[in-house]
This record gives structure tokens, C-alpha cells and sequence, in this order.
């Protein structure tokens, strides 16, 4: 039996490969996944330890609490005075002290920056290289006013060395001149990042770090092991420092890329996860078709004495080894997609760091496994299918299949799963207290069943639905038109399951869709209600801190009515971490806020040392009312004693301030180096060309500043949003091209069941071209009915989020959905050329003769 | 028009013909395997004439009505269907001529199965995007006596019943000529016969030029004129003959 499923394979040469296409379609990205995220930790391992490599211990601030990692706060600085310490300790062969951070390089008035990357500044001693976390590759070590920058940018800007260039990190620009090009550890590039390197006395000017440093990092002497070092500079350390062995210190740096990676995984992994569950219903579904034309073959299998089992062991077979071969082919497809990911990352905005690809046996394996594993489940429903297939067909032209044993509880069972999968979201979405994996395991669940559900009673509109769909066609396509939606009604379970694989592609970019069209919306109306009008000020890439100077500056600028600058950072609030954020009085006349329990504005003028103000949420949970006492703590350890002035609710699309907000003369006392977020100015006459203008003048000093109005302020914060989107789009792209495959691989087969048919209707006056449009038509009809359902459901599932997520609300993205829907169209449209053509080229004759 | 004034040799009819095929000449494969299915065949119907073609099996009936019907080309030869020589005409042309002046029986009935046995008879006026004409269509189902079936599925209707639909279908154009291969092949002997006077009656009503082909000496019988073929040649012509008749002459030639 296994053989005569093999050979009805090789017999069905395109069939199979058809079929096959969806799997290998998953399987390169999953392959693809896994090799683009092992070649940026392969990069990133050895980045970090190869910086670390000359250092046994290292010693670093430690902030008070843990950090959330969410923002710009990083450890407090300490005294350089620790430096000359440690190195008088007997076992330090040597030690040196560094500072570093965000900075950026100024070419001719502007940042270079390469999209989100970051900008990043350390210190280097040019007497000990071997302790440093950069390698010179060409010129010398920087003295006073000079500085190393990476090789990668410094080829992309045609750098050199002599060359005058800005740098600003958290003071002023200052002006250096580069004396040399340098690697990353052993890194020739880190992404799109910018790096430089100054020694210590000009980075300490340029990090505003004058007296204090960052970090130590100790070599011991010979015959010293890093622990012993280490456990001897811990006897020495005062308070908020920690020191660690090298190997440690490189692994905690590690530590952020490494969960981001895992991240990144999960996340184009799931898309694989989606681009397979399409695939699967496109295998099922040609296998079906197939079993259903090789009626006759496997009924004349029966009556030669196969028995039921043998039969659907053969398809089990039949589908095994499609998995196996698509598979394997998958994997080769997947090295060249992890190629195009590094590409498509890079192309918008997000280069990552790559040391060459790496394929991890385990990639092979779980490929393998996955890729065949959703064939044989895929296969199970037609292999049943097929052994209802009875003996006397053999006899009969044209019989159809006997209904299953269950087929009259299919529209139930259909409905149930459906609503199980709502129920199932619903539970995930809005139950208390499930954590995130159960959130997301409950509603990722929840979504595939909702798939499956409304696949399977898709069947049941499949009629109707064509009808509708079909109507334009049977006006302006003629005869074809009718024919193509008849066609297209004619088995509506293979329609509908057709469909259903364009249906799930579709839902999901239409909930990508309201999603982002609801951020905008409900941004966009925070920043409505908030704020008055007037100019804001943030940095270049919209989310780095920019320094005080600059809101300093802008302030003086002639015509400036208020100007309100806004800081933040973490911060501990009874026992949690929370973001909280600072403000001066000027807030007053910048912010419309909704004050409750009769606050008003004059509260931004009365937060004085001890004043905060918190948002409703946070008051609630808190059990905070207005005189309610609470003490903020910095990463520094210093805190603040505060009473709650004003309680405030912010609008759905959320507000610049945290949950609590103090004033920025207590925030500058006892958080290291404050930087501001943003900072809101209103000028005299509102907004107007020469009122920018001075602004911008006035801000010559910090090109990172960037003066927006409150439009281009809207869509700046906005754009991050886009570049994720297109991500999401190029993503869920490839389930649509996999069931682009599904709706080609339908009509193909359509088109060899049809084929005695298409002889007559050629026989009795049909052109070609009829006949192509015909099954465009029936493709088109198919598409669309995958699109509409689709679109229905995302719009539904993007509804249901909104209605979950505080700060999203419900916005529907017109334009989209009908991008998505005529895309439906195209797709329909592309999948019926190839079979189109075979259908037009048929001889007559032939076909006329065909069985 | 350019009608032939000098019909050749004795196998033959008036010049008016519906049909006049000259020299007609097909060879299936190259070289030793080579097949002659037709060698050298002239052929003329006239209007308004029932024409059977009878042979044993092999003998080539099938080459020859696919290619007096456009549906495949002579090795070499001509074919003229009211006044146009088809054999050089491309697809489209030929699809425009079948559409105009051809009609088919086929012996699976070929019945498209989503559609009803009014819209299965109309699907040719649709297919060229004319209106039907409503009279000339119930006239021809009431012919057919499917007038109480026209709403019905092909899959809700006997075999006889489709082949009727199916000859509808041919008729509703009112073609030149009418093609049938074995229109009573698949049904047995009652039902055939139904189907048979159904055809003869479409020629007597409408005066419908037909060629069949068959292997039945019944249904030759309804025809005015019956060629034998043997070997790709017309060996014989009977006229109105008997079913006897018939069946003596294929004994002489499988003999
Ligand atoms: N496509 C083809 N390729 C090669 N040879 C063919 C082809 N079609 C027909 N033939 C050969 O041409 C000859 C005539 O075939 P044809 O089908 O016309 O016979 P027929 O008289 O219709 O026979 P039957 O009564 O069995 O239908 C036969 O020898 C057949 O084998
Ligand atoms: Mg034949």
C-alpha cells in the first residue's frame, strides 16, 4: 500500500508539489527564524565576551531596585575616588575607571544615526587597550578633544581621521577631532549603532560624570583567580556598588540583548506557527480534492481487498512524505529567508549585527519535526474521508462520497468551536490574574479554534456568500461570469476551506490594523485633549532623553509664553517600580488636564519639594487621596518624602506623565544626570512659521533636539508605530502567499476534475478567453470570500482587544479594509493565471476524451 | 460561395451541402508506428439530411466526424461548413464557427451538473451572449417532453432524460449541422430508441442536417443515407435502408 502511495505521488508530480508549497512556505520561517536569531546571538556572545576578555572583575553602581529595563534609567555613577583604591589593593595587577552612555555624533548640524540604533559613548585609556571595551583597527588612541568612532560608520559617513566632528551626550555639543577607527569587541559592526570612544576627562565632560565613574574594571595579577579578586575589592566597596568577575559582567551585559533575542524569536516563530496553520489547511484540502478524484482508484483498491485501514494508512503515508520532502526543502528555502530577514530589518530602520549565519542542529530537528507533523495531522481528516469510500464506486461514473458517520453534528460542532475559541479569548482578554503566558497561551488558543471554527461553518455560507460575491460577475462577465459562480458554489466545502487559508491572513492583518488605527486614534486625541498647542522638543529618534540645557535654552527663546519640560525614569513607589515623571510649573499653562476631587491646574505650580500628583489608577489601587502621604525612591537609593496634590485622569490614549509626577527641582535633587523626555513649549501667538524659527535658532547648540509642532509631533511618535506595522505586514504577507498557494493548488485540481466539462463547454462555443475568465472569476469569487470573512473576523477580533487594552480605543481603518479587500482581489487574480492558462490551453479534443 | 460544382466519384450528394469534405487524410505518430485513420475520405451533406456513419470499431468514424466538426485537423484535405473552409482557422475562429453552426450529442451526456436542464439547454446562446428565444425554447423542451423537468438538476434526471437535454442543447442554436457520436451508447435499448425518434423528428420537424455516428444497425436505420467506413475509407453507402440492410453490410465488412 505504502508503495502505491509513493508512486501515486510521483504520478501526481504537480499535485504534490502544490500541496507541498504550504509546508515549505512554514517551514522557511521557521528555519528562517531560527537562523536570523541565532546569528545575531552567535554575533552578540561574542561581542560581549570579547569585550571583557583583558577584565577579571569588574565593579559598577547598583541602583537601589531592580531596574525595569522599560527606559533610560541605568545605575548611579560613584566616586572616581574608588579608583586609586582598588588599584592599591595587593592582588589588581591594574585597573581602570570608565563612564559611557547614549551619545551622538553631529556631521554638519544633524545626528548621525542609522533608524533606531543606538548612539553609544565610552571611555577608553589609551595606556591600557587590553582593558577597554573597543579595538583599534587604524589611527591612535584619543587624547584630549579627540575620539575613536566604529569602522562601520565611520565608512558609511567617509570619515577621517583628523576630521572635526560634534559630539553631544548629556551637556552641550562639544567638538573633537577623530584619531582613530575602532571594532566592537571583535565586532566590525553592531547593528546600525554609532560608537565613540574619548578618554576619560573628555567623556566625563561630555556625560556630565565629573568625579564619578560608571564603571571599574580590575585585571588581577598572575595566579589570581577572578573570584579571589573579586571577593577582595567586595571588602572595599562602598554603598551602591557591586562588583563582579569578568565572565559575570559579560553575561549581564548579555543579559538585554539576549531576552530581546528571545523575544524577536517568539515573535517571528509565532509567525511561522501562523504561515504552518495555514499551510495545513491548504494540505488538507488538496488532499481531499485529490481523494475525492481518486474516488474510483481507491474503491477498485477495496474491492481488490484493501481494507479501510490500508487505505488510510496509504494517505497517512501520501502525506508523511509530502511533510518530509517539503521539509526538507523548507529548510533550504529558510536559509535564504534569514538572509532577506537581516535585509528587511535593515530596510526599515533596524539593522542587526551580523558575524555570517548559523544553522543549530537544532533548527533542522524542530523544522523536521513541524513541518511533518502538521502534514500528518493535516492528512488525518482525508484519510478518513477516503475509507468511506465503498468497493461499488469502482462500478459507478462519477460517485460522490457517503456523508460520515457525524456529518449531520459538523454545523454544531463547527458553532461550538467557534464559540469555545470566543469564550477562550474572552477569558484570556479580561480574567484577573492569569499572567502573561496564560493571557496570551488562552487567546492564542482561543484564536486558533475561532479559525477552525469559522472555517468549518464557512461551508455553510460558502452558497450564499458566492452568490453575493459572484453578482457583479454574472452583470459583466457574461456566460464565464454565471458559469465561474456556480462553479464557485457548486462544492462550497472546498470553497469555504479554500477560502478559509486567505480568511486567516486576512483577519489577522485587519486586527494588526485596527489595533494600530486605534493607538493613532486614541494618541491622537490624548494629545487633543492634553495639550493646548504650541511646540514640543524631543530627540531626533523621538524617544532618547535630551539634555536639560536644551529646554534651558529653548526657554529663553523670545516669545516663549510657558514652556513645561517633562522628565522620567524609574522609580520605587510603595515597594514596585513604576516610571514616574517630573514637571515644572510651567505645566500650568501647557496642560489641559481632567483634575478629580477639585484639583485644578495651580497644582503644577504648588508641587514645591514635597508635592506629586498621581494618576486615578494609581490613587485606587493605592487608596490615595488628596493629602495622602507616599515616599519616592531613585535608583541613586535618595528619596523623597510627598503628599498628593491633585489626582488626575488621564484620556484613553494615555499622557506624558507617569503615575506619579513630582516637580523637577525635587526630581534634579536626588535623581544622577536628569534628563528631560520632552519638553512642551506655547509661544506668544500660537503656532506660527517665525516662532518655530526662533525655536529652532535658539536650539542650534543640540541638533539632537528637534522642534515639532503638534502635528509633526503626533505622527513623529506615531512612525514607530508604522515601522512595526510594516514588519507585522511583511510578516502575515507570507501566510496570504501560502494560501495564494492553496487557492492556485484548488484550481488546478478543479481544473483536471473539470476537464471532460471544459471540452464541452469549448466544443460547444466557449473562447479561451472564456475560459480563462471563468476560472479568474471563480478564483476572484473564492478570494473575495476569504477576504470578507477575514476582514469580518479581524475587525471583530481588533474590537474585542480595544475593548480590553485602557489605552486603545475602537477606530476602523477604512482605508485599510479596503486595501485589504481589493488586495483579496489581486490575490485572487494571481493564483488563476497559472491555472487559467491550463485551462485555456486544453485541446478540445483531448479533453472532450478525458476520465 | 464558393460551392464545388463537380461532386466527385459516386459517394455524394447535390451541391448545396451543408458539409463538404474533399480528400480528407489523417495520420496519427510518424514513422513505422505511424496510424492512417482516414485515407482520403470526400464527403458531402446535404441540408436538411440525417447522415450515419457506420464502421467496425477502428475503422476511424470518430477521426472523421472530430474533423468535420473542427474539433481536430486533417493531415491534409479540406473541410468547408456553410461555405467556410475551416481547416486553416485559428482557435478563436473556429470556436466562433462551432458557436454559429455546430451543434453535439455527445455519448456522456456532458451536462453541467450545477446548472437546470432550461439553463443546461441555453447555456450555448449564453456562452455566445444572446438572448434565448423563449418560444423556440419551450417549443424544444415540449419536443423533448421535458416541459414539467426544466427546473431539475441533471443528477435529478434519468439518462434518457439527460441525453434529451443534451439534444436540446444542440438544437437551441439552430445550427447548421448537428454532430452525434453514439448518442445512444450509454442507455439502453428502450430509452436509445426514444432517443432516436427524437432525433430523427428534429430533422423531419426542422429539417436539422445531423451526422451520427453508431454501432447500432437500429439507429442507422432512422438515417436517409448511411456510409460504412473500413480502414479510413467509405467503403459503402446505403439509403434509406433497413435495420437488416445494415446489419448485412457490417457482417460483409467485419467478415
Ligand atoms: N489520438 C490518437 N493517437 C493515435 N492513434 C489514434 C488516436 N485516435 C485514434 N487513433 C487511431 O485511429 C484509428 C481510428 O480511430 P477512431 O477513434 O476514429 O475509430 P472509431 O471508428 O471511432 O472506433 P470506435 O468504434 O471504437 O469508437 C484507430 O486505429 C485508432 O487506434
Ligand atoms: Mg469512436
Amino acid at each position: 500500500m505504502i508503495s502505491v502511495a509513493l508512486r501515486g505521488m510521483a504520478r501526481r508530480k504537480l499535485r504534490t508539489a502544490l500541496t507541498a508549497i504550504a509546508i515549505v512556505l512554514g517551514v522557511a520561517l521557521i528555519t528562517g527564524t531560527y537562523v536570523l536569531t541565532d546569528s545575531i546571538k552567535g554575533a552578540f556572545g561574542g561581542i560581549f565576551t570579547q569585550v571583557y576578555r583583558g577584565t577579571d572583575a569588574t565593579v559598577t553602581g547598583k541602583s537601589a531596585f531592580d531596574l525595569s529595563g522599560q527606559n533610560n534609567t541605568t545605575a548611579p555613577p560613584f566616586a572616581q575616588s574608588l579608583l586609586p583604591k582598588i588599584r592599591g589593593l595587593p592582588d589588581v595587577a591594574d585597573a581602570v575607571g570608565g563612564v559611557g552612555g547614549n551619545a551622538h555624533l553631529i556631521l554638519q548640524g544633524k545626528v548621525v544615526h542609522f533608524g533606531g540604533a543606538p548612539n553609544l559613548g565610552f571611555s577608553v585609556d589609551p595606556k591600557r587597550p587590553e582593558l577597554n571595551a573597543l579595538t583599534l583597527v587604524s589611527g591612535k588612541w584619543p587624547g584630549a578633544n579627540q575620539l575613536v568612532i566604529d569602522q562601520a560608520t565611520g565608512r558609511k559617513k567617509d570619515l577621517h581621521i583628523g576630521q572635526l566632528i560634534g559630539v553631544q551626550a548629556n551637556g552641550p555639543t562639544l567638538r573633537m577631532t577623530i584619531s582613530g577607527f575602532v571594532h566592537f569587541g571583535g565586532a566590525a559592526s553592531l547593528g546600525g549603532a554609532t560608537l565613540s570612544g574619548f578618554d576619560l576627562p573628555t567623556a566625563q565632560r561630555l556625560f556630565q560624570r565629573i568625579g564619578k565613574l560608571d564603571q571599574i574594571r580590575a585585571k588581577a595579577k598572575a595566579g589570581v583567580t577572578p573570584a579571589k579578586l573579586a571577593a577582595e575589592i567586595r571588602g572595599i566597596l562602598p554603598p551602591h556598588t557591586q562588583v563582579r568577575t569578568g565572565q559575570a559582567q559579560a553575561k549581564s551585559d548579555a543579559k538585554d540583548t539576549e531576552s530581546f533575542l528571545n523575544f524577536l524569536q517568539d515573535f517571528l516563530l509565532a509567525f511561522g506557527g501562523i504561515a504552518l496553520f495555514v499551510g495545513s489547511f491548504v494540505i488538507a484540502n488538496s488532499l481531499s480534492i485529490t481523494i475525492a478524484q481518486r474516488t474510483r482508484e481507491l474503491a477498485t483498491l477495496r474491492t481488490l481487498g484493501a481494507t479501510r485501514r490500508q487505505v488510510r494508512r496509504s494517505i497517512v503515508w501520501e502525506g508523511l512524505a509530502i511533510g518530509a520532502i517539503a521539509s526538507v526543502a523548507g529548510i533550504g528555502v529558510g536559509l535564504g529567508l534569514g538572509v532577506g530577514l537581516f535585509k528587511l530589518f535593515d530596510a526599515v530602520g533596524f539593522t542587526l549585527p551580523n558575524n555570517g549565519l548559523v544553522l543549530h542542529t537544532r533548527t533542522v530537528i524542530v523544522a523536521l519535526i513541524v513541518g511533518i507533523l502538521v502534514t500528518v495531522l493535516a492528512s488525518l481528516r482525508p484519510a478518513f474521508r477516503a475509507t468511506r469510500v465503498p468497493p461499488i464506486a469502482a462500478a459507478r461514473e462519477g460517485s460522490e462520497l457517503p456523508p460520515g458517520r457525524f456529518a449531520k453534528y459538523r454545523p454544531i460542532g463547527s458553532a461550538l468551536l467557534t464559540a469555545i475559541g470566543f469564550a477562550l479569548l474572552i477569558y484570556g482578554l479580561f480574567a484577573h490574574g492569569l499572567g502573561t503566558k496564560g493571557v496570551l497561551l488562552s487567546m492564542g488558543v482561543g484564536t486558533l479554534l475561532i479559525f477552525l471554527g469559522v472555517a468549518l461553518l464557512a461551508a455553510r455560507f460558502a452558497r450564499p456568500l458566492a452568490w453575493v460575491l459572484g453578482a457583479p460577475a454574472t452583470r459583466f462577465g457574461g456566460a464565464a461570469g454565471s458559469l465561474a459562480r456556480d462553479n464557485a458554489r457548486r462544492n462550497p466545502q472546498r470553497t469555504a476551506s479554500t477560502a478559509s487559508a486567505l480568511m486567516i491572513g486576512l483577519a489577522l492583518v485587519t486586527l494588526v490594523s485596527v489595533m494600530a488605527a486605534g493607538i493613532t486614534k486614541s494618541f491622537r486625541g490624548a494629545v487633543d485633549d492634553l495639550w493646548v498647542s504650541g511646540y514640543a522638543i524631543t530627540a531626533q529618534n523621538n524617544f532618547d532623553p535630551i539634555p536639560i540645557a536644551a529646554g534651558n535654552a529653548a526657554a529663553r527663546t523670545p516669545g516663549v509664553q510657558a514652556i513645561a519640560n517633562v522628565r522620567g525614569g524609574d522609580a520605587e513607589i510603595f515597594h514596585g517600580v513604576h516610571q514616574a515623571t517630573a514637571v515644572g510649573p510651567g505645566g500650568a499653562q501647557i496642560f489641559n488636564m481632567k483634575w478629580l476631587d477639585g484639583g485644578s491646574s495651580a497644582v503644577f505650580r504648588l508641587l514645591g519639594p514635597h508635592g506629586a500628583f498621581v494618576d486615578d489608577n494609581f490613587a485606587k489601587k493605592h487608596n490615595l487621596t488628596l493629602g495622602s502621604r507616599l515616599t519616592l525612591t531613585a535608583p541613586t537609593g535618595k528619596s523623597v518624602d510627598l503628599h498628593v496634590l491633585g489626582i488626575f485622569k488621564p484620556p484613553t490614549g494615555g499622557s506624558p506623565f507617569g503615575p506619579v509626577t513630582i516637580s523637577d527641582t525635587a526630581w534634579d535633587r536626588i535623581y544622577d544626570t536628569p534628563q528631560n523626555l520632552y519638553s512642551f513649549v506655547r509661544m506668544k501667538g500660537g503656532e506660527s512659521d517665525a516662532a518655530k524659527a526662533a525655536l529652532v535658532r535658539q536650539l542650534k547648540a543640540f541638533p539632537n533636539a528637534k522642534v515639532q509642532t503638534k502635528k509633526e509631533f503626533v505622527d513623529n511618535q506615531i512612525s514607530g508605530l508604522n515601522s512595526i506595522l510594516n514588519v507585522l505586514f511583511v510578516l502575515l504577507a507570507l501566510s496570504v502567499i501560502v494560501s495564494l498557494f492553496g487557492i492556485v493548488n484548488t484550481l488546478v485540481l478543479t481544473v483536471f476534475e473539470r476537464t471532460r466539462e471544459l471540452g464541452m463547454l469549448r466544443a460547444i462555443g466557449m473562447t479561451r478567453r472564456q475560459v480563462r475568465r471563468m476560472i479568474r472569476t471563480e478564483s476572484v469569487i473564492t478570494a473575495l470570500m476569504g477576504g470578507v470573512i477575514g476582514i469580518a473576523l479581524g475587525l471583530v477580533l481588533g474590537g474585542l482587544l480595544a475593548a480590553r487594552i485602557d489605552f486603545i480605543v475602537f477606530a476602523l481603518p477604512w482605508v485599510q479594509v479596503i486595501i485589504f479587500a481589493v488586495a483579496a482581489v489581486v490575490v485572487g487574480l494571481l493564483a488563476a493565471i497559472f491555472p487559467a492558462r491550463r485551462a485555456g490551453k486544453l485541446n478540445v479534443l483531448e479533453a472532450l476524451q478525458y476520465e | 460561395m464558393a460551392v464545388r460544382d463537380q461532386p466527385q466519384g459516386d459517394i455524394g450528394a447535390p451541391a448545396n451541402g451543408a458539409v463538404e469534405a474533399r480528400n480528407l487524410t489523417r495520420r496519427y505518430g510518424e514513422g513505422e508506428t505511424a496510424v492512417d485513420a482516414l485515407r482520403g475520405i470526400d464527403l458531402d451533406v446535404r441540408s436538411g439530411e440525417l447522415v450515419a456513419v457506420m464502421g467496425p470499431s477502428g475503422s476511424g468514424k470518430s477521426t472523421l466526424m472530430h474533423i468535420l466538426a473542427g474539433l481536430d485537423k486533417p493531415t491534409s484535405g479540406t473541410v468547408e461548413i456553410a461555405g467556410t473552409e475551416i481547416t486553416g482557422l485559428d482557435d478563436t475562429k473556429l470556436t466562433r464557427l462551432r458557436r454559429e453552426h455546430i451543434g453535439f450529442v455527445f455519448q456522456f451526456f456532458n451536462l453541467l451538473p450545477m446548472l437546470d436542464a432550461e439553463e443546461n439547454v441555453v447555456l450555448p446562446l449564453a456562452i455566445a451572449g444572446e438572448k434565448p428565444d423563449k418560444s423556440w425554447v419551450d417549443s424544444l423542451l415540449g419536443q423533448m417532453g421535458l416541459a414539467d423537468r426544466r427546473k431539475h438538476r441533471p443528477s435529478e434526471l434519468s439518462g434518457g432524460q439527460q441525453q434529451r437535454v443534451a439534444i436540446a442543447r444542440s438544437l437551441v442554436t439552430r445550427p447548421t449541422i448537428l454532430f452525434a457520436d453514439e448518442p445512444t451508447g450509454n442507455l439502453d435499448s428502450k430509452t436509445g430508441g426514444e432517443i432516436l425518434e427524437l432525433l430523427r423528428a428534429s430533422v423531419d420537424a426542422y429539417g436539422q442536417t445531423t451526422v451520427m455516428v453508431t454501432h447500432e444497425a437500429r439507429a442507422a436505420a432512422i438515417a436517409d443515407r448511411i456510409l460504412f467506413l473500413e480502414d479510413g475509407l467509405i467503403v459503402k453507402e446505403l439509403r434509406d435502408a433497413s435495420q437488416q440492410d445494415v446489419l448485412a453490410v457490417m457482417n460483409s465488412l467485419t467478415a
